[in-house]
């Protein structure tokens, strides 16, 4: 079952009509000639679709607390900010199909009220930019965008905005303070974006995916797509898997897929490369705490651990992880824990904001003290100390980055702190090139 | 490498864009056009010098000091002159997994340049990028809106020959 992707491979798919062809653009003349904005927002809210950014907040909840006040304009702002190690969903989405994301666009932007929205896309994917342009230059031609759609005397201009490579910008209020052209700093919650946003007007900020799942909402109702998935994982998810496995890609499945079969089945990432085995597995983007081979494929209480928001958090932090964005990173023996630790702690220090202090210092002393175990001159009391300033930064910033930076360092050491104390015991075989800590040896 | 900056002016083509993008919002608040007007300095110039945001400042009717701390947090604006080619390679986890650094150090050593550098002849500078999104095809470069993706170290010879003719 496919609701994003199924006809993804059709050739000329990025052309207005051919993706017209193939039931385009039915969900913009079913909204706007036989349904009321409320009506729309109802079929979301009964789909039980969640953010599919990574927060997993239930879309039409979100949509429902946008504030209305009299004479003040509303906005859609679409993150197309993907940016979280790991995830490539987005970017395959919209250069493949921009189409799908116009009009899941046209259709939300007409259920909020809002006549000017924006698609918020990180300045790297320029190219993607000029694709998504040209599509919204032939539904313009079209009628579906601009005055007056398809007659109904409602009118919705779109507007691409290109980032300028900055991870915080996903962060939706730092994505709207650089929508206004400002430095991509998160602001203090509240107030919300539902109520004060994008110009300090009511703002509604929902991913690519989840907005390009509204589509066949409208078209096949909110019950059809509750339907699938299992329990509060309703309908489908992009998952991008990349790193050890035979096919890397991005694929797209119903929500309860036994974590084994995608890995190991043809029809996903066929398996661990050639020779190799599962080490571990980062399975939504490289925030969301790692885990190891015995918690991968079951959980703690030795049920199959499935593709869901729910299961793979099981166990919580303890022994579980997120389904987050759908960044599956996977690991074979080959890959060296504490290095892998320190390359993800490179990034949030670089990522980081600034803004807050421990975020920003302690983003850069989790850097430090992995880059010098990683190079032999860690000692054991560093490993403590990583715990500690993982502690210290996890819910004490305005923003998530903070979490998001400590979680990949805190389990890495709940879970791998043998290869840790390893690369400190044995400085001169952990430094030397492509040196992981013997798996094998343990093994036996 | 072009340092010449003095007499700073969109092409009557850029110029044109610029208008159009500075339209697209709201009245009052022009200033969203600040990042993609940086982008059109970019696409220009190669890079975005202190004349040129002083010019996008007065393009916005703001001040200088609002364009310097935008095009100072933005990592994608380069603001020193740079080289006829950016190529700008992706350092994070997942394409490190699909063989990146083996590649990074091939193509540091056919540029015979390291990370931040500019080749003498001022056609390529290298720098590295975090996550570019595409870490299922990785390992990925970057040369303007161009991606580079799968890359191996034949892969990276082939494109430098053809970017050096």
């Amino acid at each position: 079952m496919k609701i994003l992707t199924q006809h993804i491979n059709e050739p000329g798919i990025e052309t207005f009509d051919v993706y017209r062809k193939h039931g385009g653009y039915t969900a913009v003349e079913k909204a706007i000639k036989s349904m009321t904005p409320d009506e729309v927002v109802e079929e979301v809210k009964k789909s039980g679709v969640r953010g599919r950014g990574g927060a997993g907040f239930p879309m039409g909840m979100k949509w429902s607390f946008l504030a209305k006040p009299e004479g003040v304009p509303r906005y859609l702002v679409c993150n197309a900010d993907e940016s979280e190690p790991g995830t490539f969903k987005d970017h395959y989405l919209m250069k493949s199909i921009p189409h799908l994301l116009i009009e899941g666009m046209i259709v939300s932007s007409y259920a909020l009220g809002a006549n000017k929205s924006f698609i918020y896309v990180r300045g790297e994917l320029l190219y993607v930019i000029a694709i998504l342009e040209k599509a919204i230059a032939e539904a313009k031609a079209k009628g579906f965008l601009g005055k007056n759609i398809l007659g109904s005397g409602y009118d919705l201009e779109l507007v691409v905005q290109p980032g300028g490579g900055a991870y915080i910008c996903g962060e939706e209020t730092a994505l709207l303070e650089s929508l206004e052209g400002k430095r991509g700093n998160p602001r203090n919650k509240p107030p919300f974006p539902a109520v004060k946003g994008l110009y300090q007007c009511p703002t509604v900020v929902n991913n690519v995916e989840s907005i390009s799942n509204t589509p066949w909402i409208i078209n096949n109702g909110g019950e059809a797509y509750a339907a699938l998935g299992v329990g509060r994982s309703t309908g489908t998810k992009l998952i991008s898997a990349s790193g050890h496995i035979r096919k890397p890609g991005v694929y797209e499945i119903v929500l309860g897929v036994p974590v084994e079969e995608f890995i190991y089945s043809d029809e996903y990432c066929g398996g661990i490369r050639d020779g190799h085995y599962l080490k571990a597995l980062v399975a939504g983007g490289s925030s969301v705490p790692i885990l190891p081979a015995n918690l991968i494929t079951t959980t703690a209480n030795n049920e199959p651990r499935l593709m869901t928001y729910e299961s793979l958090s099981d166990g919580g932090f303890a022994t579980g992880t997120m389904l987050g964005s759908g960044g599956f990173i996977v690991f074979d023996e080959t890959a060296c824990i504490v290095k892998n630790t320190l390359n993800f702690a490179h990034f949030y220090r670089h990522e980081s904001c600034g803004q807050c202090s421990p975020c920003r210092e302690g983003t850069g002393w989790m850097e430090k003290i992995l880059y010098r175990i990683e190079n032999g001159r860690g000692t054991q009391a560093d490993i403590d100390l990583l715990v500690d300033v993982s502690r210290k930064i996890e819910g004490n910033t305005i923003c998530p980055l903070g979490d998001a930076a400590a979680w990949p360092v805190a389990s890495a050491i709940r879970h791998f702190r043998h290869e840790f104390e390893w690369h400190i015991s044995h400085p001169e075989e952990a430094t030397r090139p492509g040196a992981v800590y013997p798996t094998e040896a343990v093994l036996n | 490498m072009s340092t010449q900056t003095t007499d700073i002016k969109f092409t009557p083509e850029n110029l044109e864009k610029a208008h159009e993008i500075i339209a697209r919002y709201p009245e009052g608040k022009q200033k969203s056009a600040l990042i993609p007007l940086l982008h059109l300095v970019q696409k220009q110039w190669g890079w975005v010098s202190p004349e040129a945001m002083d010019y996008v400042a007065e393009m916005l009717s703001i001040e200088s000091i609002e364009v310097y701390e935008v095009a100072t947090f933005y990592t994608m604006f380069h603001l020193e002159p740079v080289g006829k080619h950016v190529i700008e390679y992706c350092r994070t986890g997942p394409c490190c997994l699909m063989g990146g650094e083996k590649v990074y150090d091939h193509l540091k050593q056919r540029l015979g340049v390291q990370t931040g550098q500019t080749t003498p002849d001022g056609m390529f500078t290298l720098k590295e990028v975090e996550c570019l999104a595409a870490c299922g095809w990785g390992p990925v470069f970057q040369i303007r809106e161009k991606y580079y993706m799968n890359l191996t170290c034949d892969k990276v010879d082939e494109i430098i020959d053809e970017l050096s003719k």
